[in-house]
């Protein structure tokens, strides 16, 4: 077996407790060492393993989850009665925007890139991501990013302009409190993240596949996941430009949005829309790539017509930049406009509904297994497909200026970023659990976990349909019983509906963090994972659960989409076997046998492993230079030298990062005194 | 592998073939740390080298940052005051002959990466050097041009004009800045013999970078300061 | 992809026979598409020829025509520059279609954005 860099207990904890005062000068950095420990905090802190790296990005993704959905209770709970008094107008104002900032930038879209981390370089084959200190720097630049506008809270209050914040709107004579520049620094901040591991996990998916592992014959997931990154690689620079002419305006007097200097208001709506279109399809697309994997595996059948969903994902990536213009029908673009830019918008339901297609004829004829998993995937395709037919009710101009700034809107989004983003993220964490962390989530609590969040889910939006439609505006802080209306159409009566599925939907949240205590306290009872529990499909499942920090044995040769059911599997068709008379089945043709298990499968390729598995050594500069972003922005909100003192770190950061070589120097492994002897354990 | 499964294509596994030493050498790296020894296009599924890859998804993803600028530029470009605008302003041999260094700047680079694929890195150090010295003349230009500005009348805050034209020009000039600061570096790890990859690799991705930055200057000099407004 | 990947697999073979060639860092197949250093020479005065062109331009009247081959000239050298000193046009494709992608996106966006601001009206 394949030792990769010397673990912290074979030197009896002496590396745990280092004292740099006896470091020799061979060391990298004279008087400190590389973090080569592989317990402890330092092993997380400064890890550039992107498997590590993946799970710190869903831990901190579920953190920001849990409070935007407390910022989300607030709101409901403000509007449950007519006259609310839970929140004032200012504070409801905050709220709301920072409730969608969150969930957007803070929660589904590095919960798509813990899964993206974790997961690429498995399902490819690869033993890391192309950059892995690059990877650490965008976890790292998104926590501090995170954090930073966060603070926000507890230095004058959040920002409250709406979360696209329409400008002149979000200048300071309207919103005269700190809250924007940290929305707009922040968000500064985790567009680099999301930048950086956009080139990472692109030359990753291009350059890093395993022999054999054309691309099409990349699992789906990682399909998506680079095309999300192409989304964010060609959208992220756009509201760069906005936010940092934002900053400019509300900081340094410039005068992008004063409309009393000339200035275009749909400047800013543009630029945000460029943006805010693909970000739509970065919410969505990592979602749609995790039940695509998850409903082959418990249809037990493959993808029905995988390069369909190859292409209508491109696609939609493509079409994805052409329609942002149907969010500003409202706002006098001028008829030939509206018209281009809603045809647009009908063209882009075909290729998702062609995805739509695909996964129920995937699931047509196909021995269904309810798991937790397959559960959520079945809720993304129902709950997905009602959020996409109000989304083309919008793209018909007309109708869409009805619609617009009326809870309608609400509702539709939420269909469509809860339904078909979150739902995806939950059947992947299901899903994905045992590969993660060695053991199944407890099914039991997942199932309820489901269907409380369900129920919830369309409690909560649903209701908004008829809310909006009947006419009550979106981020109004208060309604009256005056204008609620009567009998079924009472506004009063589908408010309390919307405030009581918000705390259903709590409650299925909270399940799920039973499910994961129940199987993770001390003395659970659930036991440990099989290598393939769910008789999965594809490549990540030929290794342990969880993989080796080197992630495989040697590396696979690939023969195959769906490789590893191919391994698991013989075709025997044409030979004297029972057939499956049953024409819908996709497998008519092929019938076939188990001829091997994972187990069997994975012990082969521990016993021909790779002798030395060289990876790359962790590093501090990471950290530091993601540390320097929130003290640039600190800065430029409060006192100038500061922003010096960010530059300087990050310059040393930079430099520090550029000089420091591939792998430590092997006294960074060893307290000087333990000498040669010990050496040699690095190298078994 | 084959004991397990049955495939009659599997001949490939040749290839990373675990008794053989060289093949097993190559199965063992992990990504690439540095984008350097590891990566020289010999071990990637494209044949290409992470980095440049890297780089040029930098550069694809530039392009829409310096597209938002320009256009928000061209959008504003006429909502000035009467009495300061282009048309005062502009000092179109002053510009050319700036901009004619910069563009010099980039033959110059192509030069250093030339000398470096020959291993010549004493010529490459030079050619670098005379690189970020026509790179620093272009921003001694541009500083020297917004002074002026600035005392005709131009301030920052002054109109949207003014707004759009100094954050256009001012990010092009940090891309300068930061791209004269590599230069240096890198004549700087050259002389020391501290690069950590590849060296020929890390020149030409200096050279990337450079050659981007003169060529959105390219597009700047014409859309900002030939085309009358 | 089909040609890529059958470039891949005689990569991998041909790392497989020459092991000692992960260890030289010159780009040998580079090399041989590479312009000289005399062409690079001549490529930078057809580009300063091409300036000395727009300048003359803005300063004589050449009507409907002048901003049409202002434009023309500033692509030209863009794509000399591109071309030639990026490396481009002797590159993998992959490049010239990473960057394009890029560079069409944000020409197409900006420009129809510009369109809904009625910019080429004035």
């Amino acid at each position: 077996m394949a030792i990769i860099e010397r673990p912290a207990s074979e030197s009896a904890g002496a590396v745990e407790v280092y004292d740099p005062s006896v470091a020799t000068p061979s060391s990298s950095y004279g008087f400190l060492r590389r973090p080569v420990e592989s317990t402890g905090w330092r092993s997380w802190a400064f890890t550039v393993d992107h498997k590590k790296i993946g799970i710190m990005y869903g831990v901190v993704a579920m953190v920001f989850f849990i409070v935007g959905g407390i910022e989300a209770g607030l709101i409901r709970l403000q509007l449950a009665q007519p006259e609310g008094t839970v929140l004032s107008a200012d504070y409801y104002n905050q709220m709301f925007t920072m409730h969608a900032t969150t969930m957007v930038f803070l929660f589904v879209m590095p919960m798509a890139a813990a899964f993206a981390n974790y997961m690429i370089p498995l399902q490819i084959g690869a033993r890391d991501v192309a950059f892995p200190r690059l990877n650490a720097l965008s976890l790292w630049v998104f926590v501090f990013g995170g954090i930073f506008l966060n603070t926000s809270w507890f230095l004058g209050g959040g920002a409250d302009g709406g979360w696209f914040m329409y400008a002149p709107n979000s200048d300071v004579p309207f919103s005269p409190s700190n809250g924007v520049d940290f929305w707009a620094l922040g968000l500064q901040i985790t567009g680099i993240a999301s930048l950086v591991g956009a080139v990472n996990l692109i030359t990753t998916c291009l350059n890093m596949r395993a022999p054999g592992m054309s691309l099409m014959r990349m699992p789906i997931f990682t399909w998506m996941a680079m095309v999300v990154q192409f989304l964010l690689l060609f959208a992220m620079p756009v509201i760069t430009v906005a936010l940092f002419m934002l900053i400019f305006q509300r900081n340094y007097d410039a005068t992008f949005f004063s409309v009393a200097e000339g200035a275009d208001p749909l400047l800013w709506q543009h630029l945000f829309w460029i943006f805010g279109h693909p970000e739509v399809y970065i919410i969505v697309l990592p979602s749609f790539g995790i039940v695509s994997e998850v409903l082959p595996v418990f249809s037990k059948k493959p993808l029905f017509g995988y390069p369909f969903v190859v292409f209508s994902g491109a696609a939609i990536g493509f079409v994805g930049w052409g329609v942002w213009a149907h969010h500003m029908f409202a706002s006098g673009l001028g008829p030939v406009s509206v018209a281009v830019f809603s045809v647009a918008t009908m063209a882009i339901a075909v290729p998702t509904g062609v995805k739509i297609i695909n996964w129920t004829l995937t699931m047509w004829g196909g021995k269904l297994q309810f798991t937790t998993a397959m559960l959520f995937a079945i809720g993304l395709i129902v709950q997905f497909t009602i959020g996409g037919l109000s989304g083309v009710t919008h793209s018909v101009a007309p109708s869409d200026t009805q619609q617009t700034d009326t809870y309608y809107i609400v509702a539709h989004f939420h269909y469509v970023i809860f339904g078909g983003g979150v739902l995806g993220l939950f059947a992947g964490m299901y899903y994905w659990w045992p590969k993660i962390f060695g053991k199944c989530l407890h099914e039991g609590w997942g199932k309820q976990n489901f269907w409380w969040m369900i129920v919830g889910m369309n409690l909560t939006f649903g209701p908004m349909h008829i809310i909006g439609l009947q006419g009550q505006p979106r981020r109004m802080y208060q309604w009256t019983e005056f204008r609620a209306g009567e009998g079924f159409f009472n506004l009063g009566f589908w408010n309390m509906v919307a405030t009581i599925g918000t705390f259903v939907l709590a409650i299925g949240v909270v399940f799920w963090m039973i499910a994961v205590w129940v199987t993770h306290r001390p003395g659970s009872k659930v036991p440990p994972a099989p290598l393939d529990p769910w008789d999965a499909r594809s490549l990540e499942w030929m290794t342990t659960s969880p993989p080796k920090p080197h992630n495989f044995d040697r590396t696979p040769t690939v023969h195959a989409l769906d490789e590893v059911f191919h391994r698991k599997y013989e075709d025997v068709t044409g030979e004297d076997l029972p057939e499956f008379p049953d024409p819908a089945r996709a497998e008519a043709h092929h019938n076939y046998v188990k001829v091997a298990t994972l187990e069997e499968i994975v012990a082969e390729e521990e016993r021909l492993g790779d002798e030395h598995v060289h990876l790359p050594a962790p590093s501090y500069w990471p950290i530091v230079l993601a540390f320097s972003l929130p003290v640039i922005a600190y800065g430029v909100i409060y006192t100038s030298w500061l922003i010096a003192v960010g530059a300087a770190i990050a310059v040393l950061a930079i430099f520090g990062w550029a000089l420091e070589p591939a792998d430590a120097e092997e006294s960074d492994f060893e307290p000087p005194s333990e000498g040669e002897s010990s050496k040699e354990l690095a190298h078994v | 592998m084959s004991d397990v499964v049955k495939d009659p294509e599997s001949d490939a596994v040749d290839v990373v073939d675990p008794a053989g030493e060289v093949a097993a050498d190559r199965g063992a790296h992990a990504g690439d740390h540095h984008g350097g020894h590891d990566d020289h296009g010999h071990h990637t599924s494209l044949g290409l080298s992470n980095v440049k890859l890297a780089m040029w998804l930098f550069l694809g993803s530039e392009c829409l940052l310096f597209g938002g600028l320009i256009s928000t530029y061209m959008l504003y470009r006429n909502r000035h005051s009467d009495e300061v605008g282009p048309d005062q302003l502009w000092d179109i041999p002053f510009t050319s002959a700036s901009s004619f260094v910069l563009l010099m700047s980039s033959l110059t680079m192509v030069l250093a990466v030339s000398a470096i694929n020959r291993r010549d890195e004493r010529n490459c150090r030079l050619w670098l050097t005379v690189t970020a010295t026509l790179g620093g003349l272009f921003l001694a230009g541009q500083v020297y041009e917004f002074t002026t500005f600035y005392r005709e009348g131009l301030g920052y805050t002054d109109s949207l004009f003014s707004s759009s034209f100094y954050t256009l020009t001012g990010f092009h000039g940090a891309h300068v800045a930061i791209g004269i600061i590599m230069l240096l570096s890198t004549v700087g790890m050259l002389a020391k013999g501290r690069i950590t990859g590849d060296k020929g690799e890390t020149v030409e991705m200096v050279g990337l970078y450079w050659h981007f930055v003169d060529v959105v200057w390219i597009l700047i000099f014409t859309l900002v300061y030939l085309i009358p407004a | 992809m089909s040609t890529v990947d059958a470039g891949d697999e005689t990569e991998l073979e041909r790392e497989v026979l020459d092991p000692e060639q992960e260890h030289d860092w010159v780009h040998d197949e580079d090399e041989a598409h590479h312009p000289s250093d005399k062409k690079y020479i001549q490529i930078a005065i057809i580009l300063a020829v091409i300036t000395a062109f727009e300048v003359a331009a803005s300063y004589v009247d050449l009507g409907p025509i002048f901003i049409p081959a202002l434009l023309g000239m500033m692509v030209a050298k863009f794509l000399i520059v591109v071309g030639f000193f990026m490396h481009l046009r002797f590159d993998n494709k992959i490049f010239t279609w990473l960057f394009y992608t890029g560079l069409i996106l944000a020409v197409g966006v900006y420009v129809v954005a510009l369109l809904t601001f009625q910019f080429f009206n004035s």
